[in-house]
């Protein structure tokens, strides 16, 4: 059969499994359908809810403005699909195309999409982590419980540790007038994604909100009650804080163990895939029918020196996940590369937060508009002489202009005058990033890989 | 350099009623200089990006001496600029301390709440013509609809119109870039005088909302302190001047666009009348198609600015058209068709970015609101002529009348 003879029977009434039921794995499943795709589509997702959304988890759900269980992705359209919820993925044999389920079914694939995302990681010790009143946050269930919890009035919370999401739990807390204490390892909050600079003002915002904030320590123990439930966390400096409620906020790891045999290139920091989400097997060549996006995926970005980027993002989800799908059902000149500026956002203590581009590989940072004072600025990026990120709060209507600068390969510092120019913004500084040879429960971002070469690569986003 | 002369025939009158095939010239140089000195830049992308460029200033101060000698931006000695035309930081703290008493994140819900009240007064301006055969819509509808709201909201006494509406007529007519020096210097002239008889006025009603505080924005700007503090005395007329004009000068036309529109396509119109939803994209669409601000005239560039093949040198007039933006066959597709449900709709006739419309949601209501009530009650509405007498400015551009025939009034 001819190779047009062979995708035209594929996308009439081939066998597309994907493994993940949630943002990346509907999206795909939507665009599957839009683009022609009349064969069977199997969704299995290890979760019993339909695919939702998990960024209201950490903030309107926290709240008690929106019920755990009213977060539902919306459909974009219908993907006449079979689910498989409740069922997880265990095992794939590649070269029979089969995916193995936990129940013991084996679903048989043509192309198959690895959108398991990630977890959270849990508390290292065991036992404490069983204790009562210890949470973690990634999924509707956690989110119901935790919420039941706060709105129950504890006494205090703590966080343990102080990325995003644990910055957007204390902010909850703070918000229902929850006492809380954030413990962070690093100098201040958001060190790991947005630098120094910009952690102490995330530090200030979660200080002027009433967060008894404690950074450069390490939490060394939890100790429970006679009833086995949490009542006090010890520090490294010595001290102790009586809690009872922990939220272990320390970060996430890839959902890969269940291909662990599969000789696929997956482990612990995610698949690898190129430009077109296409896998790596574990010999670095690149599969033709396995697929990734998402949470679980790391690809090779030409903006940034060809780095593998594994993105914890939102807005990355959805876009890896439409580019696999299209890419899962075209022949190969008609694939697309994943070109996503990464870019996410968040809400905390009253400020929208957000960024494009790559913080953590930067080296200096300049305060182009507005001011780290008053707590509302945009912050330029800069990596060896080029724009590479920019960072906003409360100043997102700029973000745009930064964007069109990364692509564009800026100088940094910026060369030019602009509105909102305060005394801070006339000479960068170190962006301030923790030594990345030492651990830190996370970084957003993991950078990994080499240039193939120096050049630079012109990206053009699609535009409409 | 290329240079071109179209800005002249874009203000000329004679060219009111259908600018677009002008834009349609424009769009082949996306920034191009015009003879007359601004820059002007009429495709989609080119706008939005210098929409959202920080290198661009709303503040004509920013203009070199002769730029703003050629395009008449003459500072007003005795009042400052509003935030329209101020950059961050100012424009920031005025924008939100302006925003409190109107819209999120300190009053989400007040053009929500007043749904009710403004269907009141459509229905009760559309009751009034009652047994005519032939009506004017912006006499009769278009304008005393908005200028009733925007007077209620802001807390200004209905019945004083007649004092404000020539001063807000001349300051609206103020933004036209127009011809020779000695025009330019009456015109700024006349505004002047407009704008410091109005402070005068609005100064006269805070004061008295100070002392005794309604349900409205004046009562609300004059009393309450947020964590930005308070509008000073100045800043407080200088807003309110600006509301109060925008309010009255921009939906007006949207809504005569609006049925201007439907009248030309009678297969919406009918559409519209059996499935009433549609009215909000179309409201949408009709901000891309015949969007009441046709340009922003009042930027210019702190920076060198290296966009499509073109440098605009720093302080130089920066001419925005939205309109033509909103035109462009690279965005839109079809851009010369009006079609009411289109989809991926990210029109500039709001603007955008920093600047981007402050009654924006209120405009929409309006529009849609009374689109609806029209089509709905309206008997056989025919228009008188097509095109119908345009207003002059053609920044603020719409018809100053639009005569129509109707076959009745239902309830
Ligand atoms: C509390 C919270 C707040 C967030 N806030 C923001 C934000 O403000 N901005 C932003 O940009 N991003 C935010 N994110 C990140 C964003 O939600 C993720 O980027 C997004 O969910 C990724 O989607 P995904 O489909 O790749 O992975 P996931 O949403 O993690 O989905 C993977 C799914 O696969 C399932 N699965 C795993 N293993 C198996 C298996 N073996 N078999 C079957 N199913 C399996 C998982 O249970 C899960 O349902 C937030 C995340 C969380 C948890």
């Amino acid at each position: 059969m001819s190779v047009d003879g062979h995708l035209e029977a594929l996308r009439r009434e081939g066998r597309i499994v994907i493994v993940g039921a949630s943002l990346a794995g509907l999206r795909a499943a939507e665009t599957l359908r839009a683009e022609g795709f009349t064969g069977t589509l199997t969704l299995v997702g290890d979760e019993p809810h339909e695919p939702y959304d998990r960024p209201p988890l950490s903030k309107q759900v926290l709240l008690g403005k929106v019920p755990a269980d009213h977060t539902r992705l919306p459909r974009r359209r219908p993907i006449d699909a079979q689910w498989r919820l409740g069922s997880a993925a265990t095992g794939l044999d590649l070269a029979a195309r089969r995916v193995r389920l936990a129940d013991g079914d084996t679903l048989d694939y043509d192309r198959l999409l690895i959108a398991t995302g990630v977890r959270a990681r849990p508390w290292p010790h065991e036992l404490e982590a069983e204790l009562d009143g210890v949470f973690v946050l990634r999924t509707q269930d956690d989110a119901a419980r935790l919420h039941h919890r706060l709105a129950a009035g504890p006494r205090r919370v703590l966080v343990i540790g102080a990325g995003f999401t644990g910055s957007e739990i204390a902010s909850a807390c703070r918000e229902r007038e929850v006492p809380v204490t954030v413990a962070e390892r690093a100098a201040a909050p958001l060190v790991g994604a947005l630098g120094g600079v910009v952690g102490e003002v995330a530090a200030e915002l979660q200080r002027a909100h009433g967060v008894d904030l404690r950074c450069g320590v390490l939490v060394t123990g939890l100790e429970g009650d006679s009833a086995g439930r949490v009542r006090k966390a010890h520090f490294s400096d010595g001290s102790a804080v009586e809690a009872d409620i922990v939220v272990v906020a320390l970060g996430a790891t890839r959902n890969t163990e269940w291909l662990a045999d599969s000789g696929l290139g997956a482990g612990p920091r995610g698949i690898a895939c190129d430009a077109g989400c296409r896998a790596f097997d574990v010999r670095g060549i690149v599969t033709d029918d396995v697929f990734v996006a998402g949470d679980v995926a790391r690809s090779p970005h030409p903006l940034f020196g060809y780095q593998f980027l594994s993105l914890e993002h939102w807005g990355n989800a959805v876009a890896q996940a439409e580019v696999a799908a299209h890419n899962m059902v075209s022949a190969s000149a008609e694939r697309r590369p994943h070109l996503w500026m990464p870019s996410f956002w968040s809400a905390q203590f009253g400020v929208n937060i957000k960024s494009v581009g790559v913080p953590p590989m930067a080296d200096q940072i300049l305060v182009s508009q507005g001011s780290l004072a008053e707590h509302r600025f945009t912050a330029a990026y800069g990596y060896q002489g080029r724009v590479i990120a920019a960072v906003t709060f409360d100043q997102a209507k700029w973000l745009d202009f930064y964007e069109r600068q990364i692509e564009q390969a800026a100088p940094f510092p910026p060369e030019f005058t602009t509105v909102d120019r305060r005394p801070e913004g006339h000479q960068p500084v170190s962006a301030g990033f923790p030594d990345p040879s030492q651990p830190t429960h996370g970084p957003t971002v993991t950078l990994s890989g080499y240039s193939p070469t120096d050049r630079r690569v012109s990206f053009t986003p699609r535009r409409a | 350099m290329t240079s071109v002369a179209l800005l002249g025939q874009i203000l000329d009158y004679a060219n009111r009623p259908d600018p677009y095939p002008l834009y349609a010239e424009l769009r082949r140089t996306p920034v191009v200089r015009d003879e007359s000195g601004p820059y002007l830049v009429s495709t989609y992308w080119e706008i939005k990006g210098l929409l959202h460029d920080p290198r661009v200033s709303s503040d004509a101060r920013n203009l070199t001496p002769d730029a703003a000698a050629a395009v008449g931006h003459e500072q007003d000695p005795d009042l400052p600029p509003s935030f329209l035309l101020l950059d961050p930081p100012e424009h920031d703290r005025l924008r939100r301390l302006a925003m409190r008493p109107f819209g999120p994140p300190h009053t989400p819900r007040r053009v929500f709440e007043m749904h009710g009240e403004l269907a009141g007064i459509v229905s009760g301006l559309i009751d009034g013509l009652r047994g005519r055969d032939t009506v004017d819509l912006v006499d009769d509808v278009s304008y005393p609809f908005p200028v009733t709201v925007i007077c209620r909201i802001l807390g200004v006494p209905r019945e004083d119109e007649s004092h404000f509406h020539e001063w807000a007529d001349t300051i609206a007519a103020g933004l036209d870039p127009i011809g020779t020096a000695e025009e330019r210097a009456a015109m700024a002239q006349a505004v002047r005088q407009a704008r410091a008889d109005l402070a005068r006025y609005l100064a006269e009603l805070i004061e008295e909302r100070r002392r005794a505080p309604r349900d409205d924005m004046l009562s609300a700007m004059a009393t309450e302190h947020g964590p930005d503090g308070q509008l000073s005395p100045v800043e407080m007329i200088t807003t309110s001047v600006l509301l109060l004009i925008a309010g009255h000068e921009t939906t007006v036309n949207l809504i005569t666009n609006g049925m201007l529109t439907l009248l030309r396509n009678p297969d919406v119109l009918k559409r519209l009348r059996g499935e009433p939803g549609l009215v909000v994209p179309l409201v949408e669409e009709l901000l891309r198609f015949e969007p009441p601000v046709q340009m922003l005239p009042q930027r210019t560039t702190l920076a060198d600015i290296d966009i499509a093949g073109t440098v605009i040198p720093q302080g130089a007039p920066l001419f925005l058209m939205v309109a033509s933006g909103n035109r462009d066959p690279q965005r839109f597709t079809d851009p010369d068709r009006f079609v009411p449900d289109r989809p991926d709709n990210e029109h500039l006739g709001f603007g955008h970015g920093l600047h981007s419309c402050f009654g924006a949601p209120l405009a929409r209501l309006e529009a849609q609101l009374a689109l609806t009530e029209l089509v709905r009650r309206l008997d056989a509405p025919q228009l008188v002529e097509d095109p119908p007498p345009y207003r002059q400015n053609a920044v603020l551009r719409g018809p100053r009348h639009l005569p129509l025939t109707i076959g009745g009034v239902r309830d």
